[in-house]
């Protein structure tokens, strides 16, 4: 079913009792079954204000239309939603809709923050047909319960978003990035968090083991870059023998690919992703039985390539974060949940909220939730 | 503002619910002598006070737990408070509950630079936070206000901002983790030291939930190492238009300021009076700081002098020294203890889009004629929240009443221009009933919903929040029950 306007979703959901896979453009699918519902007819910027930095789109509306609109005004989403298509092997169009409902955040998620906290408000359809609005258009808003948060994230298991009002933030004038060379994971780890530690502003800290090199990025007016690295690279001077640099082209084309895991592109295997401490990440990589693993946020984010039902929750055992079976075949999400089951406690509150919002269950069924 | 009958049947077990609370805590915690719990009658909303019927002051996560499960099974309602300087009355008591302080849990856990992360337990005040990492050369960024005296379980029930989040952002934007006490006693973690959410977003929910849901006893907080250095430039105009518009060119501009604050006239001519900081007599004056090396930030200013300059400035004056700095920010820093020093004041905290600006501005000092009320604002100007400080004398019969009634039309303003009632103070009693304005029936039954999950009962803060007409069949659950 596709939707074009917010009073049908209402309407179709209202009537509707089987599972619905809720769907923006398709491009992110990890698992959700029933009946397709399509918001990506629910399209068009409604409101682009580039002096308050604020965008207000229909949820449909394709991620490529709002940055090219901000690209005209010199700006951008700062958190660098990813494009999944490569790593999924998907075709379609990536909506907005669909980067909130998955709070996919970029490498620039350690210096800006994640998806969720550029969204400053939603409007969305619940389980029962209810349309719901919640915060708004403005940066700071405390008015009553912050279900924007809440909606991020949700993988459409709450209700169905049918717009978002998001921040947006000016372009800087140029960057670049700092490469490291021979750095095995712990070394690039530390390194990596070292930069992060510093006064230096880095908007970027990936580790690619196969390729033996480590990246700092820096963005901002010329002159600032220039003297920021060069601040960083004497911090690093003992923990890298080889140091280079890479200029603005070659920086905006290495953290696109960084963005998208594009190591993975076209490669075999299940695709997990996991949320550590940064600090954790090398010694998790190292427990994990992969076939290949990458690193960004500075540690705190690995993605891991391993064979086929791979049960990568089991080699990581008890840590601080969670484990994502973001690619992978249907019999494997039969036997791997896809989202990390959580504690009798939060598992709880998760099911209580899902049962408020959703209680025909029709939503996005099987996806979140899962007590351990 | 009204707040519901206290419940007869609680008050009439007070002597078995102090008993109760006496056995799983030290007897200097339990608070139940009328002239000792009056210590806790209200928060920094003082119009209005209510001694509670106990107030505790638990040591551990566990005694917290202890409390709650008494106070459900009794049916008890439970006001959590930090360190009681809510401007809403966020912490204001009713005459049947039990205050539950967390003012003794101030402990840092851990501290962690590696990852950048502090845990503390949410009794701390926000000042110290920093105070415990400020040596090794880092800082909690959410700066509200009153941060020497606020408790992080008070900035994460508010979602607290404070002038530097046009850069750092607010509370949510810096909080990782908590551990929380539900209602019914039960102790969760939620979030830790990773970047983002398992499952659902359950910590974005919490944050800002106004101590409805549960009650935060530790909390991982993200720190920052410092900026090498900072500094503003102030700079005067003859027109809040020419300001406003200013200040959209220097969002545009590319540059992030890490503050801009803004003043009007009659918020200059009582800091002038107060704190004789040489500032212009004009109709709109901005600071904007900006943060770097002295290289970055001479580049950065002369960027925004640049702009300011385009608008005709009657003053243009940049910071070259820490002295300079600090004689530019007095003023700013006065301006509230300036505009109590004329009258009473209620200070407000609607959101604007900082298009509506001249606008709202227009209409503030229209309304303040009509009420015959002064009003002064002085606001954080980079992301429109608002802060009119409307003078009255809480002596004259009527006055405060009228200057609440300004207050709201002010309010409905911020909204109707696309804003909202409040950008970083809360929702507590104060702006409880008008609630309405920004909320049809749905939105706010979907936040009312969730309030159900976490707290089934009702019994945390009610009476808060929520327009009391449209949880008085939720709160009455409650009194049936008893």
């Amino acid at each position: 079913m596709k939707m074009t306007c917010e009073a049908d979703l209402s309407d179709v959901i209202k009537g509707a009792s089987g599972p619905l896979q809720v769907l923006g453009g398709g491009t992110r699918g990890i698992g959700a079954v029933g009946e397709a519902l399509s918001v990506a007819g629910l399209s068009g910027i409604t409101l682009y204000e580039p002096g308050a930095l604020t965008v207000v789109a229909q949820a449909g509306t394709p991620v490529a239309e709002i940055e090219a609109a901000l690209d005209a005004e010199n700006q951008r989403l700062a958190f660098e939603p990813m494009d999944h298509r490569g790593l999924l092997g998907t075709a379609g169009t990536p909506t907005i809709g669909g980067v909130f409902a998955g709070n996919y955040s970029g490498p620039r998620r350690i210096s800006v923050g994640a998806a969720r906290d550029f969204l400053l408000g939603v409007r969305f359809v619940d389980g029962q047909g209810a349309i719901v609005k919640n915060g708004g258009r403005v940066m700071k808003n405390v008015t009553g319960y912050d279900l924007v948060k809440l909606m991020a994230g949700s993988f459409g298991t709450l209700g169905v978003l049918s717009e978002v009002s998001l921040k947006v933030l000016p372009k800087p004038e140029t960057q670049q990035t700092l490469v490291l060379h021979g750095l095995d994971d712990v070394a690039a780890i530390a390194a990596l968090n070292a930069a992060m530690g510093s006064p230096f502003e880095v908007s970027g800290a990936a580790h690619d083991p196969a390729a033996g090199q480590t990246y700092l990025r820096f963005e901002g007016f010329e002159a600032s870059v220039g003297y920021r690295m060069g601040q960083v690279k004497a911090l690093l001077k003992d923990r890298a023998a080889e140091m280079s640099a890479l200029d603005a082209g070659a920086s905006v084309e290495l953290w696109s690919g960084i963005k998208d895991v594009a190591a993975f592109h076209g490669q075999e295997g299940d695709v997990w992703r996991v949320s550590c401490k940064p600090t954790d990440g090398a010694g998790l990589a190292a427990k994990a039985g992969a076939l290949a693993h990458v690193f960004d946020w500075s540690g705190g984010l690995i993605w891991l390539r391993t064979g086929k039902g791979h049960d990568l929750r089991a080699k990581l055992g008890d840590y601080d974060g969670h484990a994502t079976l973001v690619r992978a075949d249907a019999g494997t999400r039969v036997a791997l949940p896809v989202f990390e089951p959580e504690a009798p406690g939060v598992a709880k509150l998760t099911q209580g909220l899902r049962a408020r919002f959703d209680p025909k269950g029709i939503l996005n069924p099987g996806l979140m939730g899962m007590a351990a | 503002m009204e707040m519901p009958l206290p419940n007869a049947s609680v008050l009439a077990r007070k002597a078995r619910v102090v008993a109760r609370l006496q056995k799983v805590l030290p007897m200097d915690a339990v608070i139940h002598n009328e002239r000792e719990t009056r210590a806790y009658e209200c928060d920094a909303l003082t119009a209005y006070r209510c001694p509670p019927m106990v107030a505790v002051l638990p040591s551990t996560t566990e005694e917290v737990a202890a409390v709650l499960r008494i106070c459900h099974s009794e049916g008890v309602p439970v006001v959590p408070r930090g360190s009681g300087t809510s401007l809403a009355g966020g912490a204001l008591p009713t005459a049947d509950c039990v205050i539950l302080g967390v003012a003794r849990m101030n402990d840092v856990i851990e501290t962690d630079y590696e990852n950048r992360l502090i845990r503390v337990q949410t009794g701390r005040t926000n000042l110290s936070v920093t105070g415990a990492v400020e040596e090794d050369g880092f800082f909690y960024a959410p700066d509200p206000s009153s941060q020497l005296a606020c408790a992080i379980a008070g900035n994460i029930a508010m979602n607290s901002g404070g002038a530097h989040c046009l850069k750092y952002g607010v509370t949510t934007n810096n909080l990782l983790g908590v551990k929380m006490v539900t209602m019914e006693g039960e102790i969760v973690d939620i979030g830790g030291g990773y970047m983002d959410a398992g499952g659902l977003d359950l910590l974005g929910l919490i944050c800002g939930s106004e101590g409805q849901l549960g009650v935060v006893t530790e909390a991982t907080l993200r720190i920052l190492p410092k900026p090498e250095g900072a500094r503003p430039v102030l700079m005067g105009f003859d027109d809040n238009e020419v300001a406003g518009a200013c200040v959209s060119d220097i969002i545009k501009a590319g540059v992030l300021p890490v503050a801009i604050e803004f003043m009007d006239r009659p918020c200059i001519e009582a800091t002038e009076a107060f704190a004789h900081a040489g500032y212009p007599m004009c109709e709109a004056l901005l600071i904007v700081e900006v943060e770097g090396s002295d290289a970055e930030i001479d580049h950065q200013l002369s960027l925004i002098m640049e702009i300011a300059r385009r608008h005709n400035p009657v003053e243009l004056r940049e910071s070259k020294s820490a002295e300079e700095s600090a004689a530019i920010w007095l003023g700013r820093k006065s301006a509230f203890g300036a505009m109590g020093q004329i009258n009473d004041y209620m200070c407000l905290d609607g959101t604007i889009p900082v298009s509506s600006l001249p606008h709202v501005l227009k209409r503030i000092g229209e309304m303040s004629k009509e009420y015959g009320l002064k009003v002064g604002n002085v606001f954080h100007a980079g992301d429109g929240n608002m802060h009119p400080l409307i003078l009255f004398d809480a002596n004259k019969p009527g006055d405060l009443e009228l200057c609440e009634e300004f207050g709201a039309d002010i309010l409905k303003l911020c909204v109707e221009v696309g804003g909202c009632l409040t950008g970083e103070h809360g929702v507590g009693i104060e702006k409880r009933d008008l609630m309405h304005v920004q909320y049809a029936a749905n939105d706010l039954e979907a936040q009312m919903a969730v309030k159900d999950v976490f707290d089934p009962a009702w019994l945390l803060n009610p009476a808060k929040v929520f327009p009391l007409d449209a949880s008085e069949a939720r709160r009455s659950v409650l009194v049936a029950a008893e």
